[in-house]
């Protein structure tokens, strides 16, 4: 299929990319890896009037650390990620969970600050960004820059809190140390698929004991979910199976997941419980 | 299977055999980095190119069509709607009429007044480019009426039920039946169900599904005069000709045909699309070249689908197991037209559901059911994977309900070597095997006696993965087809195959085949045959193939029929090459011809060491025709047509075994064995692609491919985000082997293997997934075996019922049961 016509601006910088955005009329697009955008351009579901392409513009692009935080660039790709030594040191959610997307491909362009900016709940990012508690840091008009935690940031489905003439350039994210176990647990029926549900737990232990426990729902709303009461179930309980079970049983509470040709709400429900259970597990190694 | 040349059919001092040689295939460089002749790469000067408008609805009447401010977007040259080509587009051909009573609505290329499914054309924009095109298909106006849509065939063939076609009686296209008693190859059915102990009965649904060939349809239609050439990325250049050239009223004479390099097809390029028919129509018009390719979005929504059948199967035993009879009720989607075999593939089929089992009564009925929704046809395999799925599920029910050993069932009932060749219930003749030999080895690739021992650990364990092992005996009739038995079959071609030779005067040799590949090698194969056949280079043969100006006659390629039919007709006019190089050897070599002794491409002088002539040599000496016998052309060229006097029936053991995770009811292959005799093997490395190839494809039906439509017939599975099919990721090992009994009908030996895998593989996985969970009360699970299906036919029993919410499934709810099955609420 054939996109409609468009305008196309590719800055280098990002002062140049908040100026095209700004002079991009009613419908400005920003074009990052180009992975979800371009198909459905391709297929008329979007035309927008002007593309604003970020591939040139370097400064977006790359990890850095900065004190307790790891700092990515909205434009570093997710094969940059998969081979990051930070993010291998620091980040092993983030790796574990960008490993799974999709294929080789795809990961060769689409990058981690706009698979978080389109905001896919079935997106495997979004979720593991809300269980690290992640900051958003977002460039306006005029470079003025703010920050919004991952909790505000993800607010409906292919929702968040950039507004229009709003950029993300950069995600912070705490380094998570040798203490912590984590796993990403997807679940989808082919390799390259989106998932159906999935779950990031990052666990950290003391001993015997979980003093600290972080889960992300993948695609079991509109938006990310943090798994609220199994963390508060796994904090200060001793490292078991049966601990784990019971924690874990809490996983779909208050979720509204949708129907779909791969699952009806209650069987993502249950997925959630399940993979849950398996990935704090593996996390806190079980 | 192990790839290697075997040094033992090389003999001293001549070329090694090519057949039997795992060559590499010479076309694939071309063709993986596409750097060749694909429709779309092809350019004509002045070009002009389409784009369809399609219905985004499933039934209705046009009410309002309005193209005109389309015809004022930029570089728009015509916008044409069905009023423009109602009086010339015909019907697209359907040249199988099952039944003299079978009805044929007639199919537009272009809607005229109605719309029978979703995407069906409504109206054409040519314009100066492509995306111009494409632009100003979202200029057209147009409003619909909807008409109550037909989706469900149980529901579509109860009396009182709305119809797709207001001029037809009823939504049945046709009822066909294949009786044994009545046609003298079995006993009485219904006598042998009503003597029988055991009777078991199930119904089986063949989900919907798209061919998804990896080069997407694409026409081009060049104009000289009033003479066309269409280029088309099809299977069947030369059906394609006659048919186009009988539809549009193009004399055939000034219609040429080029399928050029053509990216698979899988049988869904074995059609008559619409888009070529308009294509010309267009060209006629305009008087100016015309492109058509579609989107992938276009393939998936427009071009035909696949298999879609319900089955009602029966099966008739003794307390022994030893089978007394079979029953098949079919009702066949046929979609909102018949294309161009349309109702044949269910019928084709009925030949095949009586398996490799002896049994001594049989009878077949299939309705043809219009629904509202695209045309099934062709699909890899084409009647025989239904049939094949059926008989090996049912053989597993039956052995559960005698608890049996599903393997002693099988081998209870099955054709013994000795029985070879074999006549069947159906009638057919089946040619060699050995089914036991076949399943021995299989049993022994896949480990079978350790996995059946974890599967008890497992089950006693409580593990929630448990283990199953699926079994599929399979057997299918390839090489279509001896022409008799088709015409006998109301089919309206021949089967025969045509072949020439060229001998070009530096030596090297031109084959010119009617079996035009789409991905399957034949240039590879065919050269290592000739190579053999006439003792010259494997790199001095070059095939010529898919243009009909430069390969005349043909039948094209499908039902695993190319080597079978179309490599015999090699062989046979290499034959004629040699008899007639033999008449101007024995001139030149001043001896007789019966002194002559032909062997690696050179003519010698029995008896005379030394003396000797190249066949190469001859093809220089008669080009040049200075010195040749009186009474004879100055030629060693030949051709040949070859009609088989009987189809080749491969066969095969595929076993499966299975782990499904209860918790969650994923399915994962542990491993993947089968054993196939096709006969005698040109190019092992070209099997073992067509091999894997073939059984990703039968497991993808098993675990992930289906096409929904929603309750208002739009196609919900409309791009592969949502019409899943596997990578390689997502795929076992294959541990594959062979038995070779060679087919005795034609001088190859060869049984054809284009279709093996995919016909086989399904079943082996279904019966697999059930093994696994049969214990906890599982008999059934739909196809394909998503994670929700078996979950919920683990834990809420049925058989895993629809995918999307209720009411709005194509197949109505209607589910399987113990006792057969429940209509729907």
């Amino acid at each position: 299929m054939i996109p409609a016509a468009f305008a196309y601006v590719r800055p280098s910088t990002v002062e140049e990319a908040l100026q095209a955005i700004a002079a991009g009329g009613e419908d400005v697009k920003i074009l990052a890896g180009g992975q979800s955008l371009i198909p459905v351009m391709r297929l008329r579901l979007a035309a927008p009037e002007t593309i604003v392409d970020l591939t040139k513009v370097s400064e977006l692009r790359g990890v850095r650390e900065d004190g307790d935080s790891l700092v990515i660039g909205a434009m570093t790709t997710h094969h940059d990620i998969c081979t990051d030594p930070l993010i291998a040191q620091y980040g092993k959610l983030i790796a574990e969970a960008t490993e799974t997307v999709a294929d080789p491909a795809v990961r060769h362009r689409g990058t981690f600050g706009g698979a978080l900016a389109h905001a896919d709940p079935a997106g495997d990012l979004p979720a593991v960004a809300l269980a690290l508690d992640a900051e958003f840091v977002i460039a306006g008009a005029g470079g003025a820059r703010r920050t919004v935690g991952a909790a505000d940031f993800f607010v409906d489905y292919l929702t968040t809190a950039i507004e229009d003439g709003e950029l993300l350039v950069e995600i912070r994210v705490p380094k998570l140390g040798s203490d912590w176990g984590v796993r990403y647990e997807k679940f989808n029926r082919v390799a390259q698929a989106w998932s159906i549900v999935a779950v990031a737990a990052a666990v950290r232990r003391e001993g015997s004991r979980i003093t600290e426990a972080r889960i992300g729902l993948t695609n079991m709303g509109s938006t990310p979910i943090r798994a609220r009461a199994v963390e508060a179930a796994l904090v200060g309980a001793d490292v078991s199976m049966e601990t784990v079970t019971g924690a874990a049983a809490q996983a779909a509470e208050g979720t509204e997941p949708s129907s779909d040709l791969n699952a009806q709400a209650d069987y993502r429900q249950h997925l959630a419980r399940v993979l849950t259970r398996r990935a704090v597990t593996a996390a806190a190694g079980l | 299977m192990t790839v290697t040349e075997d040094p033992s059919t090389a003999t001293a001092g001549a070329p090694a055999k090519e057949v039997g040689s795992a060559r590499l295939r010479k076309e694939d460089a071309r063709l993986i980095t596409g750097k060749t002749t694909w429709t779309d790469n092809m350019v004509l000067p002045g070009m002009v190119y389409m784009s369809v408008l399609r219905s985004p609805v499933a039934h209705a009447t046009i009410t309002h069509l309005d193209v005109s401010a389309a015809k004022d977007r930029p570089n728009v040259v015509a916008v044409y709607t069905g009023a423009d080509f109602k009086d010339e587009q015909g019907s697209i051909p359907c040249a199988w009429p099952v039944t003299p009573d079978m009805v044929n609505p007639g199919h537009p290329s272009i809607a005229v007044d109605t719309v029978n499914h979703v995407g069906e054309a409504v109206a054409i924009v040519v314009a100066r480019s492509r995306t111009a095109a494409v632009d100003a298909v979202e200029a057209i106006d147009v409003d619909y009426e909807n008409i109550p849509v037909v989706l469900d065939m149980e529901e579509a063939t109860k009396d009182g039920a709305p119809l797709v076609h207001a001029h037809t009686e009823s939504n049945t296209s046709y009822h066909f039946v294949f009786d044994a008693g009545e046609a003298g190859t079995g006993g009485d059915t219904d006598a042998a169900f009503d003597a029988a102990d055991v009777v078991v009965s199930r119904r089986f649904v063949q989900q919907r599904l798209i061919p998804a060939f990896m080069e997407p349809r694409s026409v081009v239609v060049g104009v000289s005069g009033d003479n066309y050439t269409l280029w088309s990325a099809t299977q069947i250049p030369h059906i394609l000709r006659v048919m186009a050239a009988l539809t549009t009223g193009i004399p055939e004479h000034k219609l040429r045909v080029i399928a050029p390099d053509v990216g698979g097809g899988f049988g869904g390029k074995l059609q008559v699309n619409p888009e070529e028919i308009l294509a010309l129509l267009i060209a006629r018009r305009l008087g100016k070249p015309v492109k058509w390719t579609e989107t992938r979005s276009e393939s998936l929504m427009t071009a035909h689908h696949g298999r879609d059948q319900i089955q009602y199967i029966d099966v008739a035993a003794d307390r022994e197991g030893n089978v007394k009879g079979l029953r098949v009720r079919l009702l066949a989607d046929m979609g909102a037209y018949l294309r161009l075999i349309t109702p044949g593939v269910p019928a084709l089929g009925a030949f095949m559901f009586p398996g490799i089992y002896k049994f001594p009564a049989y009878r077949f009925e299939c309705d043809g059911v219009f629904t509202n929704k695209v045309p099934t046809d062709a699909y890899r395999g084409a009647g025989r994977p239904e049939a094949t799925f059926a008989i090996e599920r049912i053989m597993d029910e039956l052995a559960v309900e005698l608890s049996m050993d599903p393997m002693e069932l099988r081998r209870k009932n099955w054709i013994n070597a000795e029985e070879f060749p074999f006549t069947t219930v159906a009638g057919l003749s089946y040619d060699s095997g050995d089914n036991e030999q076949a399943t021995q080895a299989a049993l022994e690739l896949l480990g079978y006696d350790e996995l059946r021992a974890e599967q008890k650990q497992r089950r006693e364990s409580g593990d929630p993965v448990q283990l199953g092992i699926g079994i599929s005996t399979f057997t299918e009739m390839c090489g279509l087809a001896p022409s008799r038995v088709l015409g006998s079959l109301a089919f309206g071609a021949g089967g025969w195959e045509q072949a020439s030779i060229r001998m070009l005067p530096t030596g090297k040799v031109e084959v010119v085949t009617g079996s035009t590949p789409h991905g399957q090698g034949h240039e590879t194969a065919w050269s290592q045959i000739v190579a053999d056949q006439l003792g010259v280079p494997f790199d001095d043969v070059e095939v010529l193939h898919g243009d009909t100006a430069i390969s005349s006659r043909g039948l094209d390629t499908y039902g695993s029929r190319s080597l079978v039919v179309g490599g015999t007709a090699v062989v046979k006019a290499s034959e004629k090459v040699v008899a007639k190089a033999r008449t101007i050897a024995a001139h030149l070599l001043e001896a007789s011809e019966d002194d002559l002794e032909f062997s690696g491409g050179k003519f010698s002088v029995k008896g005379t060491p030394g003396a000797g002539l190249g066949i190469q040599e001859i093809a220089l000496a008669i080009f040049a025709a200075h010195d040749y016998p009186e009474g004879i052309e100055p030629s060693i060229d030949a051709e040949a047509a070859f009609d088989p006097t009987n189809f080749s029936f491969p066969h095969g053991t595929h076993l499966c075994a299975m782990e499904v995770d209860t918790d969650t009811g994923f399915v994962k292959i542990r491993k993947y064995a089968c054993v196939d005799d096709i006969g005698n093997i040109v190019n092992p490395i070209i099997v073992e692609g067509q091999m894997h190839g073939g059984l990703a494809q039968g497991i993808s039906q098993a675990l992930y491919e289906e096409a929904i439509y929603d309750a208002d017939g739009n196609l919900t599975t409309g791009t592969f985000v949502d019409y899943l099919l596997p990578s390689a990721m997502d795929l076992p090992h294959f541990d594959t082997g062979n038995t070779t009994h060679a087919a005795p009908d034609n001088p190859l030996g060869a049984k054809g293997v284009g279709e093996a895998g995919c016909i086989a593989s399904t079943p082996a996985v279904v019966n697999a997934a059930l093994d696994a969970v049969r214990h906890l009360g599982v008999s059934d699970i739909r196809m394909p075996l998503t994670p929700e299906r078996v979950w919920r036919a683990i834990h809420q029993g049925g058989d895993g019922g629809d995918r999307v919410a209720e009411g709005s499934n194509a197949y109505g709810g209607a589910r399987t049961t113990e006792s057969g099955y429940e209509e729907a609420k």
